[in-house]
């Protein structure tokens, strides 16, 4: 066994720069095949920990998946609005523990608006049951005051006390920017990792001043104690509930959707969340796919170098079995050679992931919100690593075999 | 006295030796009898194409002989064992020197040399007090210089090649030493130089030698010669 070890290293040792390159494929191979998991189960946990206790989300009538893109992940738009009414009335319901109404379609600087109330950061959750935090400051209280998000924050260089300005509409080249409504910033919310970092919290009834073409021009900026008239919310986007008990859930949703008045859709965020993943899924299994053929395409390419080799060591299998090595010997000593490099190659990649992940995790968490955390290696990762390495220790019995019988069957007989 | 109860002794003793290569009818080797004593120093002579690879291989228990056949080595009889144990035999008591590229690139002259020692624990034990000291010990009687023995193997004449071979083959005392035309890649005068280092160091540590070779010159310098086609009863391999 040592001396197989022995021979082993020193062989390889010998063939340092074509083993070492074989040792790189099957660390990028396995660099990216790990790095790969790591950013799905993350971007997984990422994605699912953003919303959280909230039972129900009612929207205008529209697939689950538009309504839960546009209320909690500021994508698209809304396919029409909620009346007032309607809300109060849904929301008024006995078995309704809280709501929060909430109005989109503004924007500042290319983050998104959403008007509210302050029960958003009384119940809105996130995480694992993680109520929003005030880094600074405090929940709207004026008419043109306005919380916004870490990132927003943090990008724009907003402090309490900024001003700014909201455009009407998405885009920031919105022509009809009302560029004479200046807001006040009064809180700033601690990162939550979620898309409340990127989002702009009015008031409602700031939502309805920006629309309702009141010209405060003259007002803002010279008293901000001037009576100012009073707003009130005549249509929203879209609402959030909490329940009292969970078991409502079914009855409540299925009185939304019928209800009569207007076309409702109301949505159970943890399904849709996961019917969202799955359509995701096939991008994310098609690119574990090709990182699973990149680690075969790395073996096969340490199969290629083992078996290359095995011509030109003829001679020293011969030599091996003339000082009394078995034929089993010849065997282990390539099963062992295709274990190390496979091996090594494994630590290598490992090595580079996390090299890589603390190189890039910021950039990430700062691009796409996604925390990717240097963890510790998961079980699962644990079996993909084990997998790999006997797959690397499987392709070895290849060339093992072969040696194995060109040992017995060479003896003794030097071919050069 | 044993040493003379020794000398009496045949090291060798093949019976019935017969030998088909798989899936040929026709036999390679076909040996009615032949002996061979302890300490003696054989010369087997044979043009190629006469099996005295086969026999080669026969004798180190590379390969197994027909049923029937009887090889006695040190009064063992290779025929019996399976072929773990005729490895761990040859390990234990057989030297061998191939006729060139002897050794293993990737190890140094001394692991060369103490490759032996790795494959046998018999051999191992008798160096046990210090192989590295033994093993140049047996450079420098094979005319080895320090300088050579630091020297990457590849880097050495054929003739030093050779000789680092002979050193492996005698380390740790085996009792039967098997040169298959060790020196037909050498000149003429590191020939005669290597057969008679050889020789020696054979004599002192009271091995046995069977010295193939198709080179009918070398032939006086053996206590005994045999024609190979004259105990093969199938001198033909073709």
């Amino acid at each position: 066994m040592k001396t197989i070890a022995l021979l082993t290293w020193k062989s390889i040792n010998n063939r340092r720069s074509s083993a070492l390159l074989t040792v790189f494929t099957v660390a990028i191979s396995m660099l990216l095949l790990l790095g790969v998991e790591r950013i799905r189960t993350q971007a997984k946990d990422s994605f699912a920990n953003t919303i959280s206790n909230t039972d129900l989300i009612v929207g205008a009538r529209s697939g689950e998946v538009n309504l839960l893109l546009y209320s909690v992940f500021r994508i698209g738009n809304a396919t029409n609005n909620i009346d007032w009414q309607s809300y109060q009335k849904l929301a008024g319901q006995a078995d309704v523990k809280w709501s929060i109404p909430i109005s989109l379609g503004d924007s500042h600087r290319g983050f998104r608006v959403m008007g509210t109330n302050t029960d958003y950061f009384k119940f809105y959750q996130y995480g694992n049951r993680q109520a929003l935090q005030f880094d600074s400051g405090q929940p709207f209280a004026q008419l043109f005051d306005t919380v916004i998000g870490a990132d927003v924050a943090r990008k724009l260089g907003y402090s309490v006390g900024s001003k700014i300005i909201i455009a009407h509409g998405i885009s920031d080249k919105s022509f009809t920017r009302h560029d004479n409504l200046p807001f006040k910033v009064v809180g700033i919310l601690a990162p939550t990792g979620t898309p409340v970092d990127k989002t702009v919290h009015l008031s409602l009834a700031a939502i309805e001043a920006l629309h309702s073409g009141w010209n405060p021009a003259g007002n803002v900026g010279t008293s901000k104690n001037q009576h100012q008239p009073t707003f009130h919310p005549e249509q929203i986007t879209a609402f959030m509930l909490g329940l009292k008990s969970k078991i409502k859930t079914f009855s409540v949703q299925r009185k939304i959707n019928n209800y009569p008045t207007e076309p409702l859709t109301a949505i159970m965020p943890g399904v849709a969340l996961h019917q969202l993943w799955s359509m995701m899924s096939i991008a994310e299994q098609a690119l574990l796919a090709i990182s699973g053929f990149v680690v075969v395409a790395g073996l096969l390419g340490m199969l290629s170098c083992l078996l290359t080799s095995l011509q030109e060591r003829r001679r020293e299998m011969a030599i091996l079995r003339a000082m009394g090595a078995r034929p089993g010997h010849i065997f282990a000593l390539l099963v062992a050679e295709a274990t190390l490099i496979t091996a090594a190659g494994i630590s290598l990649g490992v090595s580079f992931l996390y090299l890589l992940l603390a190189a890039i995790a910021p950039l990430i968490n700062s691009r796409f919100g996604i925390s990717i955390e240097s963890a510790s290696i998961s079980t699962h990762e644990l079996k993909l690593i084990v997998t790999v390495l006997l797959g690397g220790m499987l392709i070895g019995l290849i060339p093992a075999f072969r040696a194995y019988r060109q040992s017995l069957a060479d003896g003794m007989t030097i071919r050069i | 006295m044993a040493t003379l109860a020794n000398m009496t002794m045949n090291i060798l003793e093949l019976d019935n030796l017969t030998y088909s290569w798989p899936k040929r009818q026709q036999l390679s080797i076909d040996i009615e009898h032949f002996a061979l004593q302890q300490g003696q120093k054989l010369f087997i002579k044979g043009p190629s194409g006469s099996g005295k690879s086969t026999l080669l291989n026969l004798l180190t228990g590379i390969i197994p002989a027909n049923s029937g056949s009887s090889i006695k080595v040190l009064g063992q009889q290779l025929c019996e064992m399976s072929g773990a144990r005729r490895d761990k035999f040859r390990a234990d008591h057989i030297g061998y020197i191939f006729q060139q590229f002897n050794l293993i690139p990737y190890l140094s002259v001394i692991d060369n040399v103490l490759l032996p020692c790795r494959f046998s624990s018999s051999r191992a034990d008798r160096v046990a007090a210090d192989p590295k000291q033994q093993a140049r010990k047996l450079l420098s009687k094979l005319k080895l210089s320090d300088m050579d023995i630091l020297t990457p193997v590849s880097a050495l004449s054929i003739g030093q090649q050779q000789r680092v071979a002979a050193a492996r083959a005698l380390i740790g005392s085996p009792e039967l030493i098997i040169a298959d035309e060790p020196s037909s890649a050498l000149d003429h005068d590191t020939r005669s130089a290597f057969i008679e280092l050889l020789m020696q160091e054979c004599q002192s540590s009271g091995a046995t030698l069977i010295f193939v070779s198709h080179d009918p010159s070398l032939e006086s310098l053996f206590d005994r010669s045999v024609q190979l086609q004259d105990i093969n009863l199938q001198g033909v391999t073709q």
